[in-house]
């Protein structure tokens, strides 16, 4: 199905199923432990082996000897692969470093052998036996220090590193109000629960990979890329996925070592990947310096804005694309965005929840904090006065849909913002002093190809096959939804089978763009499999309805267990996407307001009180939805407030890599979180008319939480995280 | 995990003397700390010698008006005693502000005196360091060192105790008892159980091979108000910035320890005098000669606010 033109009125719009409050149809088998996740494939004729990788111990420079014998030697070991053993190797697109190096090293931690042994404590105490010298080499490591040396990358990613409109540089010379101001914000890791797992098993010369991953089809071919085998011998399994928030959107080294160690110890071998190697095996999202200018007028309208952003990566590494909201989100005639790419030897830097818009709005929207306080005006109606409604590059391009202004009041009414005391350092309440702040939330609307099949059985049950997966976003429960309202069945009716290689190729889970696409996919194969059953059963499909479990039409019912006979009717499409995305712009948009209070001693800092308000298209599911966000708002306190890896810029790793050193909210940071979702369809997006949420609800919450221990405090601190130690610099006298 | 032989003491003296004969065994007790650096190879003992069946889980009065905490009275149990949160609230507080539930109800008051540094270069194999493996040279000099030593360290090492328990226990002159392998007794004031790092970070205390702590031992309640205060990026679950344990008497004067600065409990007692004077004052004594690095000498503003906030709090 081409989607081409906005959608008109379809079976979705009776919101009997979709956009109802149905909790996860998956839920009690997560909660059973009935769900299975990678490492837990566990058949007792499986006859597994354990592996364990060895990460290299310096961060750059190369293996100048390797002895692996006394690790072959130890007892249960059935393998012992390095690169020099593995056979021909090559590197995936889309991953900048090899997954097995050696012996040039490009990062710390990258795996450089994998230990197969009968039990995973064997394999453990036998990879320690492993013993490696290296010859170092001088690397770059500190992002500050090579800002200077940062380029405009090559190809299709430097041409969108520069826009520009109008004239910037004169109309901010020209300003009545002028604001410069720059920040940085640091490297993160996405330190989701479940670590990457795989269990590999070969039969013959094709292999099948039970793994944790938000993106099947480029898991496959990217697997088939780095072993140098036809694509259609692997079988990717991924049925659920214990968080990923984008570091599982690629082919890792769990899944490679797993396949090389089952291919050489002839036993399927599962593989975990260690706590630390999440933080420097695999990807982060990149540190950035950002520098903003806003040119206003007096009253604070907009006539020059300029936002520019530094980072760096390995070799082959992207760009943080930290300046893409700032294209889109406020009026201003003169603008211009500029990004720059050092080279760094640390571990690559790649997309992590709402990777571009997170640390851009981090920046963004507490320049135009600061820019309020200049001006003397309320940030929520510099905000406003600030609205486009048009892609303010291109004018001529409109929004589909943008509510921002509209989430600003709500939040604001909602929250009590007219209580906020625009002087800083006034509100006390015993020991803390209290703030409150408030921050945009912009993300890009995105959509993906996305199939599905459907077959009808004779006991009137729908179920979805797609490649699709859950990442704990709700995909099965959205899908299950989709696939009733287009059927006229009730949920139990449907089942939901996620995350095979085997099903139609989906858009996967990233870039919030999987929950309106999987669905527009399910969508368009109903409407097939909806098309197969009135052929079927001789009736004119234009005029068919399917409601209570019958095809009717015009008079006449049939039972749809009744319709699909013995062998069932089974359809497969594929939604795919014309040119309105490019025709209008489509984003989702939000507005944070949080209360934070901070000790007048210690200066620590704790959250009081959230509110998100978001618009975002049809909310598919509002339990899911709300999950979504509220699960974003808490990473955004972690964003705020604790997440950082911290750079040893002389050795060239992470070094707080494991989770007592990278600290993540825990539920005492946690107070009362409220999510509101303004009612709204967006016809141009899909027949779903649904938008993502899963990013939008991280946008803008570390910078409100950081205004708001501005108001607090009256210290404004623009190096994230925001932490006592750099409060305390300027925190009022006590004692 | 290297491989390792187990075995139950029937009795502390017995648990000392097996150990004594074995220069790779080490004690266990919750294992909360010992079996994390097991897996992680930080530590590879060849023997374990569980002492959980050693009658030592009583919390007792003592002929003095003190209490005696057995070794292997449990964190939970210790911090919800009724004695002990009536007249050593320090202790209770400070208990309560370490860990999780799950790992309170675990840890051993032994085990908890006993533990490692979190320094994240100690955890690191492929990185050099003189505690885990002596002569190594240190790599958190020069590092990532907020979380480090700001006084007590040395050029060998700036790693802290990451306790709670025991900065409570030097505020209330604990005393720890222990059992030699000759059977022998002696009775260690807390100010001296820790060692300072010098030119051997790698020796902790000042336990000989196979001495076992038999109990912790407090003396009769000093009353005041006790306060622990401690200071850290998340609200639970973390590791002290800095943390304060505090006694304050009505006429002002009082005893205070800070943890999360130093390679043990760290107290000054002359600096208690100034109490009255204000926190600047006392914090000035506290951390004379203090090191600092750039990353981490927030740590003594910190701790000086910290103290601020308290004696506002305790204050009449």
């Amino acid at each position: 199905m081409l989607f081409d033109r906005p959608a008109t009125t379809n079976p979705i719009d009776q919101m009997k199923v979709v956009g109802q409050h149905i909790t996860r149809i998956d839920g009690p088998k997560k909660v059973t432990g009935t769900a299975t996740y990678a490492y837990e494939w566990n058949h007792a004729n499986l006859n597994v082996a354990y592996g364990y990788p060895v990460g290299a111990g310096i961060a750059k420079g190369r293996i100048s000897s390797m002895d692996i014998q006394a690790a072959r030697n130890a007892p249960g070991v059935l393998a012992v692969v390095t690169a020099e053993t593995a056979g021909k190797l090559s590197k995936g697109k889309m991953n900048a470093a090899k997954l097995l190096g050696g012996p040039e090293i490009s990062h710390y931690h990258q795996a450089i052998a994998v230990v197969v042994a009968e039990t995973f404590e064997q394999a453990r105490a036998a990879a320690s036996l492993i013993k490696v010298d290296y010859v170092r080499a001088p690397g770059s490591y500190d992002l500050e220090a090579a800002k200077d040396t940062a380029k405009k990358p090559e190809g299709s990613e430097g041409e969108d590193a520069d826009t520009s409109a109008g004239n910037f540089d004169k109309a901010f010379a020209e300003a009545a109000v002028k604001f410069d101001q720059t920040y940085t914000t640091p490297d993160q890791s996405h330190a989701m629960m479940e670590p990457h797992s795989s269990l590999a098993m070969w039969d013959g010369d094709e292999v099948t990979v039970w793994t944790s991953n938000q993106m099947i089809a480029w898991n496959k071919s990217e697997m088939a890329i780095t072993l140098g085998i036809d694509p259609e011998k692997v079988h990717i399994m991924s049925p659920f996925v214990g968080g990923g928030f984008g570091s599982k959107l690629f082919l890792r080294s769990d899944a490679v070592l797993a396949a090389l160690g089952a291919k050489a110890a002839g036993r399927p071998v599962k593989l975990a990947l260690p706590r630390p190697f999440v933080m420097n095996n695999t990807t982060h999202r990149p540190a950035t310096i950002q520098r903003i200018r806003i040119g206003t007028t007096q009253e604070g309208k907009i006539t020059a804005i300029a936002h520019e952003s530094w980072n760096g990566n390995l070799p082959g590494g992207s760009l943080e694309t930290a300046v893409a909201q700032t294209r889109l989100l406020y009026a201003g005639e003169n603008r211009m965005t500029s990004m720059r790419l050092a080279a760094l030897d640390l571990p690559e830097g790649n997309a992590m929840r709402a990777p571009g818009e997170a640390p851009g709005l981090m920046a963004l929207e507490i320049a135009m904090d600061e820019l309020a306080e200049q001006l003397n005006l309320d940030p929520v109606e510099l905000r406003i006065i600030n609205d486009t409604q048009v892609d303010p590059e291109k004018p001529e391009r409109k929004f589909s849909h943008r509510q921002l202004v509209e989430c600003l009041r709500r939040g604001a009414e909602t929250f009590g913002w007219d209580k906020r005391n625009a002087e800083t350092g006034r509100v006390k309440d015993g020991r803390w002093m209290v703030g409150m702040g408030v921050a945009a939330a912009f993300r890009n609307n995105m959509n993906m190809k996305s199939g599905a099949r459907v077959r009808l059985d004779s006991e009137g049950v729908v179920t979805v096959e797609t490649d699709m997966t859950d990442i704990g976003t709700g995909s099965y429960t959205i899908i299950a939804q989709t696939a009733a309202e287009m059927m006229g069945v009730t949920i139990d009716k449907v089942a939901v089978e996620l995350g095979d290689s085997r099903f139609p190729a989906s858009s996967g889970s990233g870039g919030q763009w999987g929950g309106n696409s999987s669905t527009a996919g399910v969508y368009a194969a109903c409407v097939a499999l909806r098309d197969a059953i009135s052929q079927k059963v001789g009736f004119n499909s234009a005029d068919v309805t399917f409601a209570d479990g019958q095809i009717r039409s015009g008079n006449r019912s049939i039972a749809l267990a009744e319709a699909a006979g013995k062998d069932g009717v089974v359809a497969e499409d594929t939604i795919e996407y014309g040119d309105l995305a490019e025709e209008m712009q489509q984003s989702t948009f939000g507005a944070h307001f949080v209360e934070v209070g901070v000790d007048m001693y210690t200066a620590e800092i704790r959250v009081r009180r959230m509110l998100s308000v978001c618009a975002a298209g049809r909310i598919l599911n509002p339990i899911t939805a709300r999950s979504q966000v509220i699960g974003a708002m808490t990473m955004g306190v972690g964003g705020a407030f604790m997440e950082e890896l911290a750079v040893d810029k002389r050795r060239g790793f992470f070094v707080n890599h494991d989770l007592a050193g990278y600290e993540v909210p825990v539920h005492a940071d946690i107070p009362h979180q409220d999510v509101i979702f303004l009612d709204e369809t967006d016809p141009t997006t899909s027949p779903m008319k649904a938008k993502g949420v899963g990013e939008l609800g991280l946008c803008g919450v570390a910078a409100a939480l950081s205004n708001a221990v501005h108001n607090a405090t009256g210290v404004r601190i623009r190096d994230y995280p925001v932490t006592l130690d750099k409060l305390l610099r300027d925190m009022p006298q006590v004692g | 995990m290297k491989q390792f032989t187990y075995e139950r003491a029937a009795s502390p003296a017995e648990a000392a003397s097996k150990a004594a004969n074995n220069q790779n065994a080490k004690f266990i007790a919750g294992g909360t700390n010992l079996l994390d650096l097991m897996k992680l190879e930080i530590e590879s003992p060849t023997h374990l010698i569980d002492v959980n069946g050693l009658d030592l889980d009583k919390i007792e009065q003592s002929e003095n008006g003190g209490v005696r905490i057995g070794a292997l009275v449990r964190n939970t149990d210790l911090a919800s005693d009724e004695r002990i949160r009536r007249d050593y609230g320090v202790l209770s507080r400070a208990l309560l502000a370490g860990a999780s539930g799950q790992l309170r109800n675990k840890a051993t008051t032994a085990g908890n005196l006993l533990q490692r540094t979190r320094c994240p270069y100690f955890y690191d194999t492929a990185q050099p360091c003189n505690k885990r493996k002596p002569g190594s040279g240190c790599s958190a000099i020069g590092g990532v060192t907020r979380q480090l030593g700001v006084i007590g360290v040395s050029d060998a090492c700036i790693a802290t105790h990451p306790g709670d328990m025991a900065i409570a226990m030097r505020a209330l002159d604990a005393t720890v008892e222990t059992v030699k392998p000759d059977g022998a007794t002696r009775a260690i004031p807390i100010a001296d159980f820790h060692k300072l790092p010098g030119d051997t970070p790698e020796i902790e205390t000042t336990l000989e091979r196979g001495e076992v702590i038999t109990a912790v031992t407090l003396p009769a309640p000093v009353g005041g108000k006790h306060v622990y205060r401690k200071v850290r990026d998340r609200a639970s679950y973390a590791f002290a910035l800095v943390s304060v344990a505090a006694i304050i008497q009505p006429d002002g004067t009082g005893r205070v320890a800070v943890g999360g600065v130093a390679p043990k409990p760290w107290r000054v007692e002359e600096a208690e005098a100034d109490l009255p004077q204000g926190s600047k004052a006392v914090m000035a004594k506290v951390f004379a000669g203090a090191k600092p690095t750039e990353e981490n000498s927030f740590k003594v503003t910190l701790a000086e606010r910290t103290l601020a906030g308290i004696l506002e709090e305790t204050k009449g």
